[in-house]
This record gives structure tokens, C-alpha cells and sequence, in this order.
């Protein structure tokens, strides 16, 4: 029996320490069985097999990850939350997962800190006007709250923002998506992870799977670290790692893994209490809990899967960022990081089937996968469970890149891609 | 970041480089008979590969030539540089 977080039991907590609470989740060994397994313990894992146990009754599952939960892209992204994408099919997947977003503590008994302090888009140039404009008609023909801003509302939104007409990248106006915002990372992989060991499903850590096996066009289980595990149906979602998995199946995806850095300040009184996002400066900013300046770059241009980038990448963001903000100029950098992303030819996800039966993929979500964990989780658990995907995920599947049918998100969402 | 030795300038910054993808993919010769499937394989399917691989690299900021290079993607190590229309060098 799984323990309730409340104030009583931090109440009762406190009287012993904090030295006698209960285990978030167990550390189990596998079994020789599963009906189904997830290939890769971040958030999109977790919450698929939290998803699949909840929803399809699917219990006896189980999630496989090489290192520990979160400690890939989860745990490395800048947190940013918005659904403000352009096109109809994005627009459905991205505010499904803001939708569950807005009740996610509650439903998960555990804070993730979810913070709708809005997300604000800049515009450079006058092409970057009219992108956005129409983005924000678009966003509310598909009933996602958007708005267009002046340069004079965006410099009173954000006062600390320099709107002088004289800078290099004028601010000639932007966008506010006032549900959108922040998450904690890890507290979403972690509340993930506690809700799914509570409805049985096994979360086996420091397990790297080595091979699948295949029985014809059938899956038959996976090899790992630990040992071979028998199941007929393997949900990837392996983040920049996807294709290497692809690999061990003898498939091939449409993806490139890429680095893509981020880095904090050291931590200072609250100064920026929303995001602020530029695309085509490519800087983006926001403030953490801690008082951090959590700031993100662009990807580099070439396959990589060190988890580190290119110097001359910060550097670009960094100009940018003390052009925009020039009272951040004496800020001093505490970390910087790299994750690797898998980023598809048209910038949207694949949560799809393959061409092998029993083998699903959810990959492909790029520099911008962090927003969509819940509702990246609850539509692939919908995919496997009944081998068939969701209508909001249907336009997101492998065959779109034979067929044509891409979802163009590239710099079209206002995405600092 | 990394060093690159160009072929034609020698040793140059990373930067000056543009990295052009996957090489030795061959443009298909009868583009008219391909199905759809070899198109989706041609246009969009990649390798992506962790570990040794072939790729094309260009010097945007320098002579603007294009050269094939060999690299692990592990930890960004150069194994050879060539020439476009040069044979790979085995691995």
C-alpha cells in the first residue's frame, strides 16, 4: 500500500527525522515475463507504463533504463510548457498534454511544480510578425489561448526586456500563451515513476538493452544487462538513443541525434516571472524556483552523442540574451549541459507503429519534448495497448514520411529549433 | 567542438564547418520507377549511427569545398578525412 503525501504525513514525517519514509518506488529484478516493456525510464516511459497500468488495466509491465529514471533528456531540458503549436494535428497533441498538465499533481499525489506563469514569443523582424500573428489565429481557431502583443505590452509584461527600436534584433512584437509555463523535471519523472510501481508495474534501473528478438515480423522479447525478457510487445521511447535501438530491430527511422545544450546562473532574487522565448535570436529564458536563470541554446549541426556541444553555440545565446536583457550583463553562468535529441526531417514526434508487430516507437520529439510528457505518455500507452494509435496521434506515425503527410513544425511554431 | 583538417586549408576551428549528414548516400539513378517506399528511404531514412560514421562535411567559412569524413559519434573522434569521389578508407 502506497503511503498518501499530505501535510499530516510530513507532519508525522518530521517527528522521526524524515528518517522513516516510505520508498518512492521498489528496485526490482526482472522477470522472465511481461506483457509489455518499456525500452527507456524518462518522463515519456514513465508515464506510458503510469498510462498503461491506470488506463488498459496493463499491470504487468515493466520499464527497462540503461541508467536511472530521468537522467537523460528529463532531467536536462529547460522545462518550458506551452501547446502554442501551428498546425492542427500539433495543436491537438500539445494542449492534450496541457490539459493533463493542469491536474497533474493532484492526479499524481505529487508536486511537480507546475507553474502557469505564461510564455511569451518574440518577434525580430517583420516575417517573424507575421508568423506569429498567424499562429495565434491558428492557435484559437483551435481553441488554445493566444494572444498577440505590441512592443509596448510586451515591454509590460516583461519590463526587464530591451525594446529599443537601436538593437541589433529589434522587438517588433510577440506572442503570450498565458496557460503555458514551467514544470520541475525531475518531480515529473519521479511522481511517474511512484504512481506506476504503485499499480505493479516493475521500474528496473541500470539495465541496457543489448538486443531484440524477433520471431519473423514478431517481437519476442528483449536482451539485456540483466538477462533476456520475454514479451510480445516493446514500446521504444529511447529519446535520442531511438535510432540505436532501431538498429538492434533492423530498422531504420527518419532521425538524426543531435546535441542540444542549456545552462543556469547562479541563483538571484526574482527578476523574470514568465518565459521568454526568441526564435530567431534562438535564446530563451526563465527563472527557476531556486532563483536560477534557466537559459537554452540551439543544437549543433551534426550527429553527436557526447551530451555536450559546441562552445560557439552558448556563446551565440548568450550575445543574444544580454542584448534582450542587458541587466543580466554581470550574471555568472553556475553550469552548463548537453542532451542528446532525436529530431525528425519535419520537427514533430513519431508515436507510432512499426512494421514489426508488437514494436512501437516514441521518438523523434526533438529540442521540444519536455511539454508534451503527459500526453506523449497517456496516447502511446493508448497505441499499445490496443495496437492501434489514438485519433490525436494518428498523424503522427512512421508512415507519414512515405506517404508525405509531414506536420511542418520547423520555425513555423515559433519552436527555437 | 573539435578540430577539423580540412584537405584543402589544413587545421581549422569546428566552426568554420558546416556539417552536411550521412554520406554515400546515392542519388537513385531511375528516380521515375522509385516507389514511395524507396523515396521515404532515399529522402528521410538515416543510420544515425552510435558509433563509427561516414558523413559529409562542408567549410562554409573557408574554401567552401565539400570533403567526406570519418567520425565516431561516441565522443566526436576524427578517424579520416577525404575527398568527395574518394573510396572510403576501411574501417
Amino acid at each position: 500500500m502506497r503511503n498518501k503525501y499530505s501535510v499530516f504525513s510530513l507532519i508525522k514525517n518530521a517527528l522521526s527525522y524524515h528518517e522513516n519514509w516510505q520508498r518512492a518506488w521498489k528496485d526490482p529484478t526482472p522477470k522472465q515475463e511481461y506483457d509489455a516493456v518499456i525500452v527507456g525510464g524518462g518522463g515519456h516511459g514513465l508515464a506510458t507504463a503510469y498510462y498503461l497500468a491506470k488506463k488498459h488495466n496493463m499491470n504487468n509491465i515493466a520499464v527497462v533504463e540503461k541508467g536511472w529514471i530521468g537522467g537523460g533528456n528529463t532531467g536536462r531540458n529547460t522545462t518550458i510548457i506551452r501547446s502554442n503549436y501551428l498546425w492542427d494535428a500539433s495543436a491537438g497533441l500539445y494542449d492534450h498534454a496541457l490539459k493533463i498538465w493542469e491536474g497533474l499533481s493532484q492526479e499524481l499525489n505529487y508536486n511537480v511544480m507546475f507553474s502557469q506563469r505564461g510564455v511569451m514569443n518574440l518577434a525580430h523582424n517583420l516575417q517573424d510578425v507575421r508568423d506569429l500573428k498567424r499562429r495565434t489565429h491558428a492557435n484559437r481557431l483551435n481553441g488554445i489561448d493566444a494572444v498577440y502583443l505590441s512592443t509596448e505590452e510586451v515591454k509590460k509584461f516583461c519590463p526587464i526586456i530591451n525594446t529599443s527600436p537601436d538593437i541589433r534584433y529589434p522587438v517588433l512584437g510577440g506572442t503570450l500563451q498565458r496557460r503555458a509555463g514551467t514544470a520541475r523535471h525531475d518531480a515529473v519523472a519521479w511522481g511517474y515513476a511512484r504512481g506506476a510501481d504503485a499499480m505493479g508495474v516493475d521500474i528496473i534501473q541500470n539495465c541496457e538493452v543489448k538486443g531484440i528478438k524477433r520471431n519473423g515480423d514478431s517481437v519476442e522479447g528483449i536482451e539485456t544487462t540483466k538477462g533476456f525478457i520475454k514479451t510480445k510487445k516493446v514500446g521504444v521511447v529511447a529519446a535520442g538513443h531511438s535510432s540505436v535501438i532501431a538498429n538492434m530491430a533492423g530498422l531504420r527511422l527518419p532521425l538524426e541525434s543531435k546535441p542540444l545544450q542549456a545552462l543556469v546562473s547562479e541563483p538571484v532574487k526574482p527578476i523574470i516571472d514568465t518565459v521568454v522565448m526568441s526564435n530567431a535570436v534562438h535564446a530563451y529564458v526563465s527563472q527557476s524556483d531556486k532563483g536560477e536563470l534557466v537559459i537554452g541554446a540551439g543544437t549543433d549541426d551534426y550527429v553527436s552523442y557526447t551530451q555536450k556541444g559546441s562552445h560557439q553555440i552558448v556563446e551565440g545565446t548568450l550575445n543574444a540574451i544580454l542584448e534582450l536583457y542587458p541587466i543580466f550583463s554581470r550574471m555568472r553562468m553556475l553550469r552548463q549541459w548537453g542532451g542528446i535529441v532525436d529530431i525528425c526531417p519535419d520537427a514533430s514526434p513519431i508515436l507510432s507503429k512499426t512494421s514489426i508487430k508488437g514494436l512501437y516507437f516514441n521518438c523523434g520529439w526533438g529540442t521540444g519534448g519536455f511539454k508534451a510528457t503527459p500526453g506523449s505518455g497517456d496516447l502511446f500507452a493508448h497505441t499499445i495497448a490496443n495496437d492501434e494509435p489514438h485519433k490525436l496521434n494518428a498523424a503522427f506515425n512512421l508512415n507519414r514520411f512515405v506517404s508525405g503527410d509531414l506536420v511542418d513544425e520547423h520555425g513555423a511554431a515559433a519552436v527555437a529549433h | 567542438m573539435f578540430l577539423i583538417n580540412c584537405p584543402y586549408c589544413g587545421e581549422r576551428d569546428q566552426q568554420e564547418f558546416k556539417a552536411g549528414g550521412e554520406a554515400h548516400i546515392e542519388r537513385p539513378k531511375q528516380p521515375t520507377e522509385l516507389s514511395d517506399d524507396e523515396w521515404a528511404e532515399y529522402l528521410f531514412m538515416r543510420k544515425n549511427i552510435k558509433g563509427v560514421q561516414f558523413e559529409r562535411w562542408n567549410h562554409a567559412h573557408g574554401c567552401r569545398k565539400w570533403f567526406n569524413m570519418v567520425r565516431d559519434t561516441s565522443n566526436d573522434e576524427i578517424k579520416a578525412i577525404y575527398k568527395m569521389g574518394e573510396k572510403p578508407p576501411s574501417q
